[in-house]
């Protein structure tokens, strides 16, 4: 069980990371701008990444910490390309939120 | 100390995260991002990871979010969102039971494995006098360069991909009538 010394373990941080995820995955299925539902994506991701460097610290094992790296480099390659679609679509329209993009709509 | 400091950090993720679910202009969303960020960082620090915390500032907080203010500005930083109506009928409140149920899950799951995972790796160096002041960045570039030395080419790949994919993807077409 948690310890109730004042001394952080690593259950205090992974509760963080759950509750972070948790908002993280709040804005993403109630914002509809969708510049912010991109926020709440990186938010999840951070979340994700400080679960990997505190067990990474947990068990003492390097290789947490090299994936929170990798994880790192693809969330760039992810919103380099999420915002250049956003761009494409919203170019030249005058509505900015999800629930304007329905030419697929029968 | 240590608590104190998990609480300044817990403080600014939570903080940070809920500004950018709540507020409704999307400049003060980014900029809420980069408090969440920062008390990301802070809380790397705090559990040895010196090197991926320098690295969560210049990337995240630097290249990620300046991004972000790019776009907003490019696309018009007028259009604000209006958070009053709801699209779908009782769409929050299933999202907020939704939200609930995931933390009550995770929480449940960690509290219940706590001290599951006895396997133990081979121990993160600590920057102290033995190991110099860099000890966490030899350790990690080490990791990176010797057993993932195969992803971080394929990392490189797919990073030429996708920059040059966007170009493509945001390029405005010519028209044909022109060429000729």
């Amino acid at each position: 069980m948690i310890s109730l010394s004042l001394t952080p373990t690593a259950s205090w941080y992974l509760i963080l990371a759950a509750v972070l995820f948790a908002i993280g995955t709040f804005g993403v299925l109630v914002r509809r701008n969708p510049l912010v539902m991109f926020m709440c994506i990186e938010l999840m991701l951070n979340a994700v990444n400080l679960s990997f460097v505190t067990l990474a610290r947990e068990l003492n094992d390097i290789n947490g910490q090299t994936i929170v790296f990798f994880v790192m480099v693809v969330a760039a390659a992810e919103v380099v390309v999420g915002l250049g679609i956003i761009v494409s679509i919203m170019r030249n329209r005058a509505a900015l939120t999800v629930d304007d993009l329905a030419e697929l709509k029968g | 100390m240590q608590f104190f400091v998990f609480v300044c950090a817990a403080l600014m993720i939570l903080l940070g995260a809920v500004g950018v679910i709540v507020r409704k202009h999307p400049v003060h969303a980014a900029l809420s991002l980069v408090l969440t960020l920062f008390g990301v960082a802070v809380s790397f620090v705090s559990q040895e990871a010196h090197f991926l915390a320098a690295v969560q500032v210049i990337v995240y907080a630097g290249a990620i979010v300046v991004l972000f203010l790019f776009v907003i500005m490019l696309l018009g930083v007028d259009r604000v969102e209006n958070l009053r109506t709801e699209p779908l009928t009782a769409q929050r409140p299933l999202a907020i039971i939704t939200c609930l149920g995931l933390v009550g899950v995770l929480v449940a799951a960690i509290v219940n494995g706590n001290g599951v995972l006895n396997e133990r790796g081979e121990g993160i160096n600590l920057p102290d006098l033995q190991n110099g002041p860099d000890a966490n960045t030899v350790q990690l570039a080490e990791s990176i360069f010797s057993r993932y030395v195969v992803a971080f080419e394929v990392t490189s790949v797919l990073l030429v991909i996708a920059v040059v994919g966007t170009v493509l993807l945001t390029r405005k077409r010519l028209a044909k009538a022109s060429v000729k």
